[in-house]
């Protein structure tokens, strides 16, 4: 998957959460959960969208690898290699 | 003869907008079966009957803003029938004009329809009229395929010129500023009429944490646990304790509750917040209260949720370390008597068997009203609900 398709389900998963996201504006060097107002059951349901698209496993302990959208990006190109 | 009133969802609601029917005269209801789905300041919410019965008439049409108390239809008992019940006069208070024209009552028109027939309510049907849309021609969106007003309105939207809609009642009042005055007098009843007192405990938060990591290593994603269902079932646990925290204050008296219907405080995005109930959650295992709490959050912030939820919880739990605070002093929302809230968890130096050592810890904290509690029951239920804490397997 192309680095801009996968930036755009991660990004379309987001606003499934957080309508409000505007894509131009996020930031991918900056926390993720600072950026948008997420909480834990938002940040869970988000991870569940990815894994439900992506079908890609993603632990409990991996989540503090997962700070800012580059982060993520990243993560999940790994895992989807 | 029963009367069926609109409750009333929570002490900042005062009226309500009848948005739909579910039910049509001649069906029976049963306890707890949603019947009408009323807008409030709010959410939608689906208003649930408290009796059994079948429905006689139904009083108020669709689209009309009615205050809480307003008989909204009657219902039969069991053993009695349309010609034996005497309808008296209802005390009914005077509704809002919503409407310049008040609709005749559902129970003018003829006998419930033959069931297999598309279901369209009279005041889709009547509306429909109104706007010239052809009402066979609606396709309908609500349950079982019935038309709704929406359905209606979407047709007319369709084909009805600019002009016209032009003249259409304003759908999009502005959402948030009621819900702030919502908030507002619901809070400032609050803070004029409840004694608080305000407690805290830091909590050592290390066994929880790891029996969580633990518990959700084995767990796909889709069904790993929060730590908010935890801290849930914990304050449901130290209530058995403490009836004196969980219940309703009204008329002068305290009433205790058996159940701990614990109110979920949820921010919503578009601004405001609701703290609807999850039910019994001492009675439930952490499994359950994810799937109620995930549930619950969903349709909160979808503004979709039950009478029951909004009008029955019994204390009322926040969780404002998820956006960093350190600790909260809640405000209690009447008629409960008290509200628990959980600062952020993390890392803090703390002394373990005399030496320094790193622990994760939260400040619970606890606000309660005095003319039911002294602080010392409170201190005494911070410290159970700590103790219930460290021992994260039994909860």
């Amino acid at each position: 998957m192309e680095e801009k398709e996968l930036r755009a389900v991660v990004v379309a998963t987001l606003k499934t959460i957080a309508p409000e996201v505007e894509d131009a504006e996020l930031r991918p060097d900056r926390p993720l959960r600072n950026q948008v107002d997420l909480d834990s059951m938002d940040w869970l349901n988000f991870l569940i969208g990815l894994h439900e698209k992506l079908k890609v496993d993603i632990p409990e302990a991996d989540y503090a690898r997962l700070v800012t959208l580059g982060d993520v990006l990243d993560y999940l190109k790994a895992k989807l290699k | 003869m029963i009367e069926f009133k609109l409750p009333s969802l929570g002490a900042d609601m005062d009226e309500g907008k009848l948005l739909e029917w579910k039910v049509r005269p001649g069906d029976t209801v049963k306890k707890g079966q949603v019947v009408a789905i009323v807008d409030t300041s709010k959410a939608a919410v689906d208003v649930e009957s408290w009796s059994e019965g079948t429905v006689f008439e139904l009083l108020i049409e669709p689209g009309e803003t009615i205050p809480v108390g307003t008989v909204m239809a009657t219902l039969l008992e069991a053993g009695e029938s349309a010609e034996t019940a005497k309808r008296t006069k209802h005390e009914v208070p005077v509704a809002k004009p919503a409407a310049p024209t008040p609709a005749p009552a559902a129970a003018a028109h003829p006998a419930p329809a033959v069931t297999g027939r598309r279901r369209i309510s009279p005041a889709a049907r009547k509306h429909a009229e109104e706007l010239g849309v052809d009402i066979e021609s609606v396709a309908g969106t609500g349950p079982e395929g019935s038309v709704t007003l929406a359905d209606v309105e979407q047709a007319a939207a369709k084909k009805v010129s600019p002009a016209r809609t032009a003249t259409a009642p304003d759908k999009t009042p502005d959402k948030a500023a009621e819900m702030r005055k919502a908030i507002a007098a619901a809070m400032s009843r609050s803070k004029r009429e409840i004694p608080h007192y305000y407690l805290s405990e830091p909590v050592p938060m290390r066994r929880a944490t790891q029996w969580l990591a633990q518990a959700n290593e084995g767990r796909p994603i889709t069904s790993r646990l929060l730590m908010a269902v935890l801290q849930l079932k914990a304050v449901a646990l130290a209530l058995k304790k403490f009836p004196e925290m969980n219940g309703f204050f009204r008329d002068g008296a305290f009433q205790p509750s058996v159940a701990a219907h614990i109110g979920v405080a949820i921010s919503l995005r578009q601004g405001g917040l609701i703290a609807p109930a999850i039910h019994d959650v001492g009675g439930k295992t952490l499994e359950q209260l994810m799937l109620d709490l995930t549930d619950l959050v969903k349709r909160a912030r979808a503004g979709s949720l039950r009478s029951s939820e909004m009008s029955d919880p019994t204390i009322t739990v926040t969780n404002l370390g998820e956006q960093g605070v350190a600790a909260v002093y809640g405000v209690i929302y009447p008629p409960q008597v008290a509200l628990v809230g959980f600062g952020r968890v993390n890392d803090q130096p703390q002394v373990e068997n005399g030496a320094l050592t790193v622990m994760p810890m939260v400040t619970a904290s606890l606000a309660a009203d005095h003319r039911v509690s002294d602080g010392h029951r409170g201190a005494l239920f911070l410290a159970e609900l700590r103790d219930l804490l460290q021992q994260p397997e039994n909860l």
